[in-house]
């Protein structure tokens, strides 16, 4: 099976669907990029490349450059998808949420409910995630706690390029409002990756270790940051489930109790700021619905409670890091009443 | 083109209709058989009246909190609609909605937005599927001189212009954003003239005047569905209701609404200009007044004795598919 990035798996599922579906279109900044120009068009192809090569099949009407305009990109792709398109608006930055997020929230997200049943916002939100960069406190941030708890919204947080595929043809196919996080850190990452079209069902999630001593659940890169400490820990004799919700809405519940029913012990790891956050989410679903399988308390491994700090050292101690998510598996496996 | 006989009939049912939908549920209201909040159209009906009659079931409008109006001027249906606002079954959004998202999706109604400036986003997205899809439709955002001085409000306009997308921008401007006066919150001359800043043209309306509604709002969709990119409108009108029911208007000048009710009343305005034109005898308007009071009485009535939701239906339309 051919080997892909996550950038081409992405760049991939775009390409299939917009050839099969008229109604598929690209809308955001510098999605193609150059326009108006004296030089190139396609000269980026998004910032990161994503959407590089669609311009020159799909042309001008289906791959949009759009201004900086987040709130008026955003209720475009809104509008456009209540009317008969299937939108793929890009927002660069998942940080930039703050500028257009009525029209997420409020509106695309409440469509098919406040108008009772009457209308649908088949629209696909994919955005940028993910601290390590250096991008400081404004382009760095995962907020995909802000979106997980807006009803009428659906959450991916794609882990590979195998799923980032699957994924996001489920995402592009699906009637509602979805918002596709990419982790920026796994662009370069790369797996095999079937050439044909394939989806992956929201919902359901991944076991990618199996073990009985503990279970780690990672939201977006820190599952890839689980794997490595669930390995180093195998070479001692320690056995973890790896689970990867893949979507945090809808959430596959079932198989994190499932998972804890056997290990009795819980390390939740995201990148996101303490409070109120994912891995806060699923801690308290476990407590509330497997309170009694629990051999030790939950254990949260989430970034700090602050702004994105931009020096090097100070980012790295913001962050989850492996050596956290190893302290925190010890420490519930060291766990005595 | 000026409105023919028929058309002004069809015109003046029409601006009666929302006048009385509107008082009606003011009485409801005030009955206390009406939650929620509730801002009424009445005085503003030639300019939802004067668009719409330029529009087909397969064009878009999206409208604002005060959004009655230009539902019923686009086709919705009056019983459903009061059975929404009244919270009853069988209402336009099946209850989930009410007053301030009152919609009619099938006729090109996309819904009333209760978020001021939340619309013209939307609008350019609809216009935008028209283009792609080479529909032919034209998208209309009605916003206030409130929502006028929505960064989401420029945002629309600047990308409507880039995008040469068939939107109207139809901003009426009833001179007060809540209990603000326009004056003092819109800082340019007037709303028109900012729609060149954008790069698209604009013109101005007397919105209290059916024939100079129509005419403007037909010159508008004319330069749409001919490929021309967006426009805007700016009719300058009155409220004859506060802000929102129960407001005690203290803002207002003494005396201003009691003159205002009697020189801008667009039901009277468009009686006697139909009258001195002979497009209609006072006893042909007489017949459709009480045609609409009967037609309203009996939308009403059903609504009143319609159940309330069930309750089974909280967790439905939340997603298309089981979550």
């Amino acid at each position: 099976m051919p080997i892909k990035t996550y950038r081409q798996a992405i760049n991939e599922a775009m390409a299939q669907e917009m050839r099969q579906d008229s109604t598929v279109i690209v809308i955001g900044e510098d999605v193609a990029g150059g326009a108006g120009c004296d030089g190139e068009r396609d000269a980026y192809g998004g910032v990161m490349g994503v959407t590089k090569g669609l311009f020159p099949e799909f042309g001008e009407s289906r791959v949009i450059d759009t201004p900086i305009t987040e709130s008026a990109i955003m209720g475009a792709a809104a509008g456009a998808a209540q009317t008969g398109l299937r939108p793929i608006a890009e927002l660069m930055f998942m940080d930039f949420l703050g500028v257009c997020f009525d029209q997420i929230y409020n509106q695309a997200a409440k469509f098919r409910y406040m108008f009772g049943g009457k209308a649908q916002c088949p629209m696909v939100v994919r955005t940028m995630a993910g601290a390590g960069l250096r991008g400081g406190a404004q382009h760095s941030q995962n907020l995909t706690q802000m979106v997980t708890m807006v009803p009428g919204l659906k959450v991916v947080c794609p882990t590979n390029a195998y799923d980032a595929k699957g994924l996001l043809i489920t995402a592009i196919r699906d009637n509602d409002c979805v918002i596709f996080v990419e982790d920026k850190f796994l662009y370069e990452t790369s797996c095999e990756v079937p050439d044909e079209m394939y989806t992956i069902p929201f919902g359901e999630a991944n076991f990618l270790r199996e073990g009985t001593d503990v279970t780690i659940v990672g939201i977006s890169n820190t599952v890839n940051k689980a794997l490595a400490v669930a390995d180093r820990l195998a070479a001692e004799g320690i056995s973890c489930d790896v689970i990867d919700p893949r979507t945090t809405s809808p959430l596959d519940e079932e198989s994190i109790i499932e998972s804890v029913e056997v290990t009795g012990r819980l390390v939740i790891v995201d990148e996101m700021t303490p409070r109120c956050g994912v891995a806060a989410d699923i801690s308290s679903i476990v407590a509330e619905k497997a309170f009694g399988s629990l051999r030790a308390p939950i254990m949260k491994v989430t970034a700090a409670h602050s702004p994105i700090p931009f020096a090097p050292a100070l980012e790295d101690a913001w962050m989850p890091q492996e050596s956290d998510i190893e302290a925190a598996v010890r420490a519930v496996l060291g766990y005595t009443r | 083109m000026s409105l023919d006989k028929k058309q002004f009939l069809q015109a003046y049912r029409t601006m009666r209709t929302i006048r009385d939908f509107e008082y009606r549920v003011s009485d409801e209201f005030g009955k206390g058989n009406i939650p929620g909040f509730l801002h009424l159209y009445a005085g503003q009906e030639a300019i939802a009246t004067g668009m719409c009659m330029n529009l087909s079931d397969e064009d878009y409008i999206v409208s604002t909190h005060r959004g009655h109006g230009h539902c019923i001027a686009k086709g919705g249906d009056v019983g459903d609609m009061m059975k929404e606002i009244m919270a009853k079954q069988g209402g336009s959004c099946a209850g989930k909605g009410g007053s301030m998202h009152i919609a009619a999706v099938e006729k090109g109604m996309l819904g009333a937005n209760a978020i001021v400036g939340g619309g013209p986003p939307l609008i350019v997205g609809a216009a935008l599927s028209a283009k792609t899809l080479g529909t032919g439709s034209v998208g209309v955002s009605f916003t206030g001189d409130g929502g006028s001085n929505q960064g989401t409000t420029f945002e629309a306009m600047n990308l409507a212009v880039v995008l040469q997308v068939p939107a109207i921008f139809m901003f009426e401007n009833n001179g007060y954003g809540e209990g603000t006066a326009a004056g003092y919150a819109v800082g340019s001359k007037d709303i028109a003239s900012r729609a060149a800043a954008f790069g698209m043209p604009a013109l101005k309306v007397d919105g209290a005047d059916i024939f100079e509604t129509y005419k403007t709002c037909k010159k508008a969709v004319d330069h749409c569905r001919s490929g021309k990119g967006p426009i805007a409108i700016e009719a300058s009108i009155t409220r004859f209701r506060g802000h929102f029911e129960g407001d005690a208007q203290q803002y207002r000048g003494k005396g201003e609404v009691k003159r205002l009710m009697k020189d801008l009343d667009c039901l009277k305005i468009a009686s006697d200009i139909a009258i001195k034109k002979k497009l209609a005898t006072k006893a042909e308007l007489k017949a459709i007044d009480k045609e609409v009071a009967a037609y309203i009485d009996e939308a009403a009535t059903a609504a009143l004795a319609a159940p309330s939701p069930d309750v089974s239906e909280l967790l439905t339309d939340v997603y298309s598919s089981a979550y």
